[in-house]
């Protein structure tokens, strides 16, 4: 059980984390802030508290995998594994630009990054397949996956779901980053995916949910997530506002 | 002597076992279709070292994509046509991150037969040659496409190996050593060459017996690599012959024809005459009968380069 104290230094660090973002963001002119708020209280309790991972060995074989599937968020991820030492953090003023390291969306050159995003409804299945490796090499780490609201209607996200319920994949923990809002508007009136929670449970899978900004929701949802081996994989349905943080930009498509 | 014949998807499913024996880390997967590919030989053998994702394509490769990340030796079979469903997870996932996955497509072209158009893949070549690193791989025979296997699993990058529902003779005995990006001559000419893959070599080695009729000598070449290309051999054998065909079971565009056009282009420009679907679909039918229909058997070969060489 995370301190409280603890937790506020949590909360601290992704406020400031925030501003990284968003200063990024306006260095390359280009990117997607949105989302990247939307996701950040989340990475914060991943990264600073539940994820086992070295960031001077990033490639350590017992490490948790985390997987970015909304790999526009990118700069969400790129300021947290900076700031964790996976990479200088001079790297961030090159997010976005030729010859420079920090991709608009992740690579895998890119130390701390555990798959290529970009394209939507690609990570889950990637995660899957990461988290049967782990059980065929008697490992006994785990994967996290983030998922968008929005790349919830690409089909391929249920293709994955069902196969990890019917592997029986315990090791998988599926983040659903619910920020309510797409590129052209929001979720309920581009493709309203419904009552998330009934199907992802429908689909076999045990499922959490909370306020994805308030941090001690969050940690004590990951020790819950990270602790349930009960064959089934786990989602964490984490309600939040995208463009968090800033007045003008919350739930605006316009700054997706 | 009877001639012996098997299909390629059967050298497929009988190395992958073999393989799996010798291996640990070589994983299958499959989208509903083992018995039809042959995967289901592994799948049998080694149940735990075999993921069924059902008919699911995209995830077919999402997931083969996160076991090779992980350092498996991943081997992911459906049907040539279906693991198009899944292209872009293909390019995104599998070619763009170089990622060691090989995928097998099999019933593969007009040669599958009754199923018709909707199963007939004439494109799938064309689609995966244009992601860069994939390597592009079809079998002549059994025995090649069991040769295959066993090399893919030393080669640590993305390929495509296209595979044929139905039997065609075994031209290779066991010593055959295949070789990616190496074509093989399999009859010296003089008159023309003709590059083949797939089962268009067997209908290009009978072509060949019926110019011979003709006193015209045609080199007859297979080409199982389609990339990379072997280039030096395509370039030597135009110099020679100054009249190239080439002979798959595919559409024109984009496929074997067009590869050996494209590098004959800009290296010793020549009339490269392409057999192969002429950009439209198949249908129904026996291979045999579609074979004729659409002017990819023996005879219709043969026909196209007497055309050129009468003119000549």
């Amino acid at each position: 059980m995370a301190k409280k104290e603890f937790v506020l230094e949590l909360k601290q660090k992704a406020k400031g984390l925030r501003k990284e973002i968003l200063t990024m963001i306006y260095n390359a002119q280009s990117g997607h802030p949105g989302g990247s708020l939307s996701e950040i209280d989340m990475l914060v309790g991943l990264y600073y508290y539940k994820l086992k991972v070295d960031p001077k060995n990033p490639k350590w074989e017992n490490r948790d995998r985390f997987v970015l599937s909304k790999g526009h968020a990118s700069p969400g991820l790129y300021v947290v594994l900076a700031d964790r030492g996976f990479f200088p953090k001079s790297e961030l003023d090159g997010f976005r630009k030729i010859s420079r390291m920090l991709q608009g969306h992740p690579e895998l050159s890119t130390a701390g990054i555990e798959f290529a995003a970009g394209a939507l409804g690609q990570g889950l299945s990637f995660a899957l397949g990461i988290a049967l490796a782990a059980r065929l090499d008697k490992k006994n780490y785990d994967v996290y996956a983030m998922i968008g609201d929005g790349e919830s209607q690409e089909g391929a996200i249920w293709e994955a779901s069902m196969a990890a319920s019917f592997h029986k994949v315990d090791n998988l923990i599926v983040i659903l980053d619910k920020n309510q809002v797409q590129q052209t508007g929001k979720t309920k009136e581009i493709m309203d995916i419904g009552d998330v929670a009934a199907k992802w449970k429908a689909f076999g899978f045990n499922v959490i949910e909370i306020n994805g900004h308030d941090m001690q929701q969050i940690v004590t949802a990951l020790d819950k997530a990270s602790k349930s081996k009960n064959k089934k994989p786990t989602i964490i349905i984490s309600s939040t506002i995208k463009g968090k943080g800033v007045s003008f930009m919350e739930l605006n498509h316009k700054f997706h | 002597m009877q001639e012996q014949k098997a299909a390629t998807r059967d050298g497929y499913g009988k190395a992958l076992l073999e393989l799996g024996k010798k291996n640990q880390n070589i994983v299958a997967l499959d989208a509903d279709l083992s018995d039809s590919t042959r995967s289901e030989y592994f799948a049998k053998e080694f149940p735990d070292r075999f993921f069924s994702v059902g008919i699911a394509e995209q995830n077919l490769i999402g997931v083969s994509s996160g076991l090779a990340y992980s350092g498996k030796i991943v081997y992911a079979s459906t049907f040539a046509i279906f693991s198009e469903r899944a292209f872009e997870f293909v390019r995104n996932v599998v070619s763009r991150n170089k990622l060691n996955v090989k995928i097998a497509g099999s019933h593969a072209g007009l040669f599958t037969g009754e199923d018709g158009k909707s199963a007939q893949a004439i494109e799938d070549i064309a689609a995966y040659r244009a992601l860069p690193n994939m390597v592009v791989l079809q079998p002549c025979d059994s025995v090649e496409a069991e040769k295959m296997v066993f090399v893919l699993s030393d080669y640590k990058c993305p390929s495509y190996m296209r595979l044929h529902r139905n039997p065609v003779p075994i031209i290779h005995n066991g010593d055959y050593k295949f070789e990616i990006g190496k074509g093989e001559i399999l009859r010296d000419g003089k008159d023309a060459v003709i590059f083949a893959t797939g089962t268009m070599v067997h209908e290009s080695l009978k072509a060949s017996s019926i110019l011979k009729n003709e006193n015209i000598d045609v080199y007859v070449v297979n080409i199982s690599t389609i990339k990379p290309l072997d280039n030096k051999l395509v370039i030597e054998l135009a110099k020679k012959t100054n009249f190239v065909v080439t002979a798959e079971d595919h559409n024109i565009i984009g496929g074997l024809g067009s590869a050996v056009a494209e590098v004959l282009s800009e290296n010793y420009p020549c009339l490269v005459k392409r057999i192969g679907m002429q950009d439209r679909y198949g249908e129904s039918g026996k291979p045999e009968e579609l074979y004729k229909k659409y002017g990819l058997d023996a005879e219709s070969i043969a026909e196209e380069v007497l055309k050129f060489v009468k003119k000549r």
